[in-house]
């Protein structure tokens, strides 16, 4: 299943279950939504609960979080988080402060939405990573998936979510596809790992530490692991990062699209140097799960952290910050942030090939790291 | 007018058009990338409005700021099509060193100021260059070119509010073009009209035919001369129409094909003022012709450079960022 589709199906399931939710922002209704993430849902739905804006973000972010305040449960979709920052004060100011300000008398159950990152091509203007900004605010959960299983049940858990969410979504992966099936699978020893050509981490429970923990989370769901599909979960908590593969010498922590470069490099590192990383899909920005990550790291000895933003006080410039907080004691070596170039985002190819992180280049930092050339 | 200057308006029109065909030309085979708008349709507002800049010597007095749709108000204004091909196609030559593509380019001796992504924002950035003008005192116009989508951010309100109150050198150029993105005006614009949206500031609203370039030439010099005068803001609201998609990514479905060939047959705007030369000013088919291939082959030559120019240069990524 591609991302778009399991986005598409989040909303779908989640307003035919609860008649307070709906769908707002630029284009999601006739044209289908510019990135094909609400296809169908007009059609669905109709015109009261897939509402066409204007182009006034700053207008209709406030008018969601208006809604929110008054019992309705809105996504607002921006056509990209570039467009938020006409409406961040609403995010930050009215959506994520007013629990707060209110003595916890008033609430806003809200999910802010959209593609968020670098899609390749289309300038400064039009990429850029958010993830840093919106993390740095209390009274906001943010979360960012990778796999469509993580996007639609992540996107649903969002929707029922109290909290006001911002979902980061992004546009290269809107395409990719994702067995579902395969990625419900959870597992519920780390035995039952299907081991292939001798390599340690292939293929573990990829949402194992999920399920560990998915009694306590918003979930709520005592699944029957081992299983298959059919008894797929519904729902994944907001604020817990999975262990896409197991490993013992470096922990390398990534979200969104940066898992996928993590997750090649890893498969290279084991092939070529016989390094054994342990990937972390952080999933979860704000609050981040520093316990995934802290266990990890005492166990590896090493971490870098893989984004798309930019270096200065990014989620990487965190993790390494709860990391020497927390077990400085453990590292073996000192802690990376591997980021794109602290420039806005070049256009021509050439330039901005060299702006991104690729796995090359977390490939042979990693190698460094672990002493090897 | 004379024929001379009315030949020079279509040869500016045909270029435009000519530049943005074969734009769609490079984007199709891989040259270009990322979003590209294209200005086909819309040639005559930018021309029309272009014709009443005031220049000081050489130099332009006045100053332009548009959205990411600005391709061909780089051109009009006198950049070199190469320079502008060579942007789109992200090379070292291009405007702004293949760092800013087609969204992103300015000119500082033209006293262009962009390209602009984000939309309704050349709204405000534009304003400012108005209260610049009056500041320095120096008579200066600022002409900010802006969309129907663009029309309803708030930062248009807020910044017509400060201009009527300033009374600050500003002429609005609302190139209404009938659709944002996929959105039609009845459905983003209540009241189902834009040529209001002057009045509560006391900016008054002159209504053009965008798609007639001695139409925009008259009613822009009307509007530039009142700015000027100290009069305060004033709006231009061209009724204009684009052919091809919002970006070269839109399919357009959200209009119908009949909708587009209408316009094309009854208002276009090179059409127009091609049947104008010949009927009106006696100028021979064989002339028009001439001109038209001269634009192609002007196009064509611009094509071939950006296709053949250095790649943009590596060192570039990390300079331009901020002055020591
Ligand atoms: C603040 C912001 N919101 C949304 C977008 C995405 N977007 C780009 S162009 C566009 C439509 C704008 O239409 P209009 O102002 O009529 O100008 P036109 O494209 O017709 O020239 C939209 C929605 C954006 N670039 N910036
Ligand atoms: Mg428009």
């Amino acid at each position: 299943m591609q991302v778009r589709t399991a986005i598409r199906d989040a909303i779908a399931e989640e307003m035919r279950r609860d008649r307070s939710v709906f769908l707002m922002g630029e284009e999601v209704g006739r044209y289908n939504g510019a990135y094909k993430a609400s296809q169908g849902l007009l059609d669905e739905f109709g015109e009261q609960r897939v509402i066409d804006t204007p182009i006034t973000e700053y207008g209709f972010a406030g008018i969601g979080v208006g809604t929110a305040l008054a019992g309705l449960r809105p996504i607002v979709e921006f056509m990209t988080f570039n467009f938020a920052m006409q409406a961040i004060d609403h995010i930050v100011n009215s959506a994520a402060k007013t629990l707060y300000m209110s003595g916890g008398a008033m609430h806003c159950p809200i999910v802010f939405r959209g593609p968020n990152g670098v899609p390749r091509g289309v300038a400064a203007q039009h990429s850029q990573c958010f993830a840093g900004w919106y993390a740095h605010v209390p009274g906001l959960k943010v979360v960012a998936p990778y796999t469509a299983m993580e996007a639609k049940c992540l996107l649903k858990a969002a929707i029922r979510d109290d909290n006001p969410v911002v979902f980061l979504e992004h546009e290269v992966l809107y395409g990719q596809q994702f067995e579902m099936r395969d990625d419900i699978r959870l597992l519920s020893k780390p035995s039952e790992s299907v081991l292939m050509e001798g390599d340690p981490a292939r293929r573990t429970g990829v949402y194992l530490s999920v399920h560990e923990d998915s009694s306590t989370g918003p979930t709520q769901q005592k699944n029957d692991c081992g299983e298959l599909g059919k008894k797929s979960i519904e729902l994944l908590p907001l604020d817990k990062a999975v262990i896409m593969r197991h490993g013992t010498d470096i922990t390398i922590t990534a979200f969104s699209i940066s898992v996928m470069h993590a997750m090649e490099a890893a498969g290279i590192l084991w092939e070529k140097h016989g390094i054994s990383a342990e990937v972390i899909n952080l999933i979860s920005l704000r609050p981040i799960d520093r316990d995934t990550i802290v266990n990890s790291v005492m166990k590896t000895g090493r971490i870098i952290n893989i984004e798309e933003g930019w270096s200065a006080c990014g989620i990487g410039s965190e993790i390494i910050s709860i990391v020497t907080e927390t077990a400085f004691d453990y590292l073996d070596a000192e802690p990376v942030r591997i980021t794109s170039a602290d420039v806005p985002m070049p256009y021509s190819k050439q330039l901005e090939d060299l702006a991104l992180p690729n796995v090359d280049m977390i490939v042979n930092r990693i190698a460094r790291m672990c002493g090897r050339r | 007018m004379h024929s001379e200057e009315v030949l020079a308006l279509f040869r500016k029109m045909v270029e435009a058009r000519r530049f943005e065909e074969k734009a769609a030309e490079l984007y199709t085979q891989g040259h270009i990338r990322g979003f590209c708008h294209l200005y086909i349709g819309q040639e005559a507002v930018i021309v029309g409005v272009a014709k009443n800049i005031k220049y000081l010597q050489e130099s332009p007095l006045d100053s332009v700021i548009t959205s990411y749709r600005d391709h061909a108000h780089m051109l009009t204004l006198g950049v070199d099509p190469r320079i502008i091909m060579a942007e789109l196609c992200g090379k070292e030559a291009g405007c702004s060193k293949g760092k800013g593509g087609s969204m992103h380019m300015y000119s500082k001796p033209l006293n262009f100021y962009g390209g602009n992504g984000i939309v309704g924002a050349q709204v405000s950035i534009g304003t400012g260059l108005a209260l610049a003008h009056k500041y320095n005192n120096d008579g200066g116009v600022a002409l900010i070119f802006y969309g129907d989508g663009a029309a309803n951010q708030g930062q248009v309100y807020e910044s017509f509010n400060m201009a009527a109150l300033w009374k600050l050198p500003a002429v609005y150029v609302l190139e209404n073009n009938r659709y944002a993105l996929g959105t039609s005006i009845p459905r983003a614009v209540a009241g189902n009209s834009l040529i209001n949206r002057g009045d509560p500031f006391g900016i008054p609203t002159i209504i053009v035919d965008g798609m007639d370039v001695f139409d925009v030439i008259d009613k822009s010099r009307e509007a530039i001369d009142y700015a000027r005068s100290g009069n305060g803001p004033i709006i231009l609201h061209m009724d204009t129409y684009r052919y091809r998609g919002h970006s070269m990514s839109d399919p357009g479905t959200y209009r119908p094909r009949s909708e587009i060939e209408q316009i094309k047959k009854e208002r276009d705007p090179i059409v127009k003022i091609k049947s104008e030369l010949l009927t009106t000013y006696n100028v021979s088919p064989e002339e028009i012709e001439r001109i038209e291939e001269e634009a192609e082959r002007l196009m064509k030559t611009a094509a071939e450079f950006a296709i053949n120019a250095e790649e943009a240069d590596v060192g570039q990524l990390e300079t331009d960022i901020i002055l020591s």
